[in-house]
């Protein structure tokens, strides 16, 4: 069997290597798909679901997120269908509700003529997306901040007795941040453990 | 106890048990079920024996502590064997009373036993509706054995479709028959059992996996448990049985962290069929080994979706894994993985038993088998039951359930608890069935049947079910997390009577997005109850809206 498969992205005829997902070849081919939670290094967290895309498989249409679908031979991949549209602007319409502001969304809306109105704000300036966390834990390997609760309470938060060792000699992730929580958050955490241990 | 190693040895040790079960006079089942034991099943059980043995009659007439017998409104209920005469809402200061008259005298004691107006009093099993219209496949045996009891479900025929298994068929056979049965999983989605134990036994690798998925986090459900906490064996013998179709030589059950009676049982169930050699190296002769860990579930409702149920028994936090692949390929430690809800397990040994011949005579003709359900909510008679497939809502509803009981008409039946539907009363004929329900919005899901009659606000029960959702998923995709935080927001405005047609619009919008994009089925289905609603009591919506000028 053959390593090489043949897809369509947006009528464009891709070649592609099994394994890959359809981000990889877009990004590869040149084909624009947004993302807020994908990172090259990272392992991909399907946590945003921006990157929405439609496909048709044997002969049935579907959504899923480009960031985790592997390719397969015969994939017909849409980009930008009405459907997809939708999705991306009503995600960020529900993130603009949490981090109104945000450079990254301000631009998102505006490609997918979102309303930064359109829901009621409650603003934590904190997408959720991850990036943070999983940088810390998957790259850097020091747990320093995690994920605390579940459902709609889910939150970001340090861990004081490794943060306060770790953090100020790293703060990789803070440029990672689509909105800059991550570092601030990091000060308050500092400011209420009494400042750096060093 | 010598371990079983033979179809002939298998014999002799049910004879025996056979032999000694009857050896008793008669037998007085006390219901220590979920719903009863909360209401004294355990002393009322040690009350009888107390009365029994200042007569001297312990040796031949023996109480037994059982699992649900399914009447849990009418609790505590007891069962006197072999009359059947059935005793409800019993105390225990009635024990004296009744086996000075029941049984010395072999008189009913009038006020314990059921009455409505149809029947009039009715002392035995047999003439009671909640009872007589069961099909009692599963849950039949829940009255007449102790859970701990490994001896009580062999002499009444349990393990014998395992023997069967062992020693007569191949695992292909097995298979086979799963397949030819229809069984359907019992634990939401309906999918074919015998499709998925396929795709596990095909997919290549040294190790796999079976799993009984007994987390049951829907409110309103016990049918699990009442399965688990009746007769935890009748799992184990299908996880056994499957284990050896598939190829798996290790078995997790899932069971629940907070009810420490149930997990017990299957303690007891798995040390004693390990004893007795149905769990362990070289199982009946057969050189197939298999054996079984508990994991106790994390109490939040999505831990029961199967990819957050595998990485929970690694240890791992109980997040739905984004992959597109399927567990069955791909799940604990990337292994192949088969998983499947406690019911769907329990129907294996009666399939292999019996026949798939016989098995596809019981039900419609997609759904086969009988379905334990839950009643709760506006019911006379709210507890478990089990009824085959094709019986129609409304026998379930006002011949077994009673009605509501309450004098209120009724208004409708939401299946699927907080990923299901409403059915209105319009549509009450509708038959039990996977695919009818699921064609009018309200899959059947695990068989929670909540009853609503006609005081009940629908605005409240889908606010009910997403305040549920929003700490009961995990929060880790956008759809689901943050549509359901503003659905919920839409929703209040609508009830506090300030909504506007373009905020149903925009509910609307995020069930679409919900539905397409979540991560999960919990957020793919976490629009259903509202979904449904709209459709069929929309008036009840609209009615609240500010009109347009
Ligand atoms: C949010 C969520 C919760 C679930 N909870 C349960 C559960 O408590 N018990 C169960 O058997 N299945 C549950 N399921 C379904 C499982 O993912 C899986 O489909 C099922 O256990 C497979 O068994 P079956 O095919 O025998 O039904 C849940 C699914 C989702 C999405
Ligand atoms: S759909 Fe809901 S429960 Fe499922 S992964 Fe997303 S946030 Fe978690
Ligand atoms: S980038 Fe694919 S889900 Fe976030």
């Amino acid at each position: 069997m053959s390593d090489v498969v043949n897809i369509t992205i947006d009528g464009k005829e891709c070649k592609a290597e099994k394994g890959m997902t359809i981000l990889q070849v877009a990004l590869r081919e040149g084909i624009d798909i947004p993302t807020l939670c994908y990172h090259k290094d990272l392992e991909p967290y399907g946590g945003c679901r921006l990157c929405t895309v439609e496909i048709e498989s044997r002969g049935r249409k579907n959504y899923v997120v480009s960031c985790l679908y592997p390719v397969e031979e015969g994939l017909v991949v849409k980009t930008r269908s009405p459907e997809v549209e939708k999705i991306r602007r009503i995600i960020v319409e529900l993130l603009l509700a949490r981090a109104p502001g945000s450079p990254e969304l301000i631009k998102l809306k505006e490609e997918y003529g979102a309303k930064e109105e359109k829901f009621g704000k409650e603003p934590i300036f904190c997408i959720l997306c991850g990036l943070c966390v999983r940088y810390c834990s998957e790259v850097k390997k020091k747990y320093a901040i995690s994920f605390v609760q579940s459902g709609v309470k889910r939150e970001i938060s340090f861990i004081p007795e490794i943060a306060l060792k770790e953090c100020d000699k790293c703060k990789e992730c803070f440029p990672l941040c689509p909105t800059s929580y991550a570092q601030a958050l990091y000060l308050l955490t500092q400011a209420l453990s009494g400042g750096p241990s060093t | 106890m010598q371990r079983i190693s033979s179809y002939e040895d298998f014999l002799k040790l049910k004879n025996r048990v056979q032999s000694i079960m009857a050896s008793s006079e008669r037998i007085i089942s006390v219901c220590g079920g979920g719903g009863c034991s909360s209401k004294d099943g355990k002393k009322i059980a040690s009350a009888l024996k107390d009365e029994l043995g200042k007569k001297g009659l312990e040796e031949k007439i023996k109480v037994k502590l059982t699992g649900c017998h399914g009447m849990c409104s009418w609790g505590p209920s007891i069962i006197i064997y072999p009359e059947e005469i059935c005793y409800l809402k019993v105390k225990e200061k009635d024990a004296t009373e009744i086996i000075e008259e029941t049984i010395l005298r072999n008189r009913i004691v009038d006020r314990l036993v059921y009455e409505d107006e149809k029947v009039g009093k009715t002392p035995h099993l047999k003439d009671i509706p909640f009872y007589n219209r069961q099909t009692r496949l599963i849950l039949g045996y829940n009255t007449k054995i102790d859970p701990q009891s490994i001896d009580d479900y062999i002499a009444l025929g349990g393990y014998s479709a395992l023997v069967k298994a062992l020693t007569q068929m191949s695992p292909t056979d097995v298979l086979e028959e799963i397949k030819k049965s229809n069984l359907r999983g019992r634990g939401g989605g309906g999918f074919p059992a015998g499709q998925k134990w396929e795709t596990t036994r095909n997919a290549k690798s040294d190790i796999k996996y079976v799993i009984v998925n007994g987390h049951e986090g829907e409110p309103g459900a016990y049918m699990d448990r009442a399965i688990l906490g009746g007769n935890p064996h009748i799992v184990l013998e299908g996880l056994i049985i499957g284990a050896y179709a598939i190829g798996a030589r290790q078995g997790f059950i899932y069971t629940r962290h907070d009810a420490p009676d149930l997990l017990k049982n299957i303690e007891t169930a798995i040390s004693k069929a390990r004893e007795y050699g149905f769990i362990g190296k070289n199982i009946l002769g057969s050189g197939f080994d298999f054996d079984v860990e508990i994991h106790l579930d994390i109490g939040i409702f999505v831990s029961g979706e199967s990819s957050a149920l595998m990485r929970s028994i690694e240890g791992k936090i109980p997040e739905p894994r984004p992959k597109y692949i399927r567990t069955s390929v791909s799940g604990i430690y990337e292994k192949p993985s088969n998983l499947n809800n406690v019911e769907t397990w329990a129907n294996v040994p009666l399939i292999i038993e019996n026949g798939a011949e016989w098995y596809s005579k019981i039900g419609t003709e997609r759904s086969k088998g009988t379905k334990l359900i839950s009643l709760s909510g506006r019911i006379k008679n709210a507890g478990v039951i089990e009824v085959p497939f094709g019986m129609s809502l409304r026998e379930i509803v006002f011949d077994l359930g009673g009605g509501t009981g309450n004098g209120n008409d009724l208004k409708a039946v939401h299946f699927g608890s907080a990923m299901g539907g409403s059915i209105p009363k319009e549509l009450i004929d509708t038959p039990l069935d996977f695919d009818a329900c699921a064609k009018l919005g309200a899959p059947i899901g695990a068989g929670g049947l909540l009853v609503l009659d006609e005081k009940d606000d629908m605005l409240e029960l889908v606010s009910y079910f997403l305040d549920f959702l929003s700490t009961e998923s995990c929060g880790k995709c956008v759809p689901c997390r943050e549509g359901i935080r503003q659905i919920r927001k839409l929703l209040k405005k609508i009830k506090d009577g300030s909504g506007t047609y373009q905020d149903v619009e925009t509910i609307r919008e995020i069930c679409d997005v919900q539905k397409e994009a979540s991560l999960c089925a919990l957020g793919r289905t976490a629009s259903s109850p509202l979904e449904s609603a709209l459709k069929y009591f929309w008036k009840e919506f609209e009615s609240r809206l500010v009109k347009e000028k």
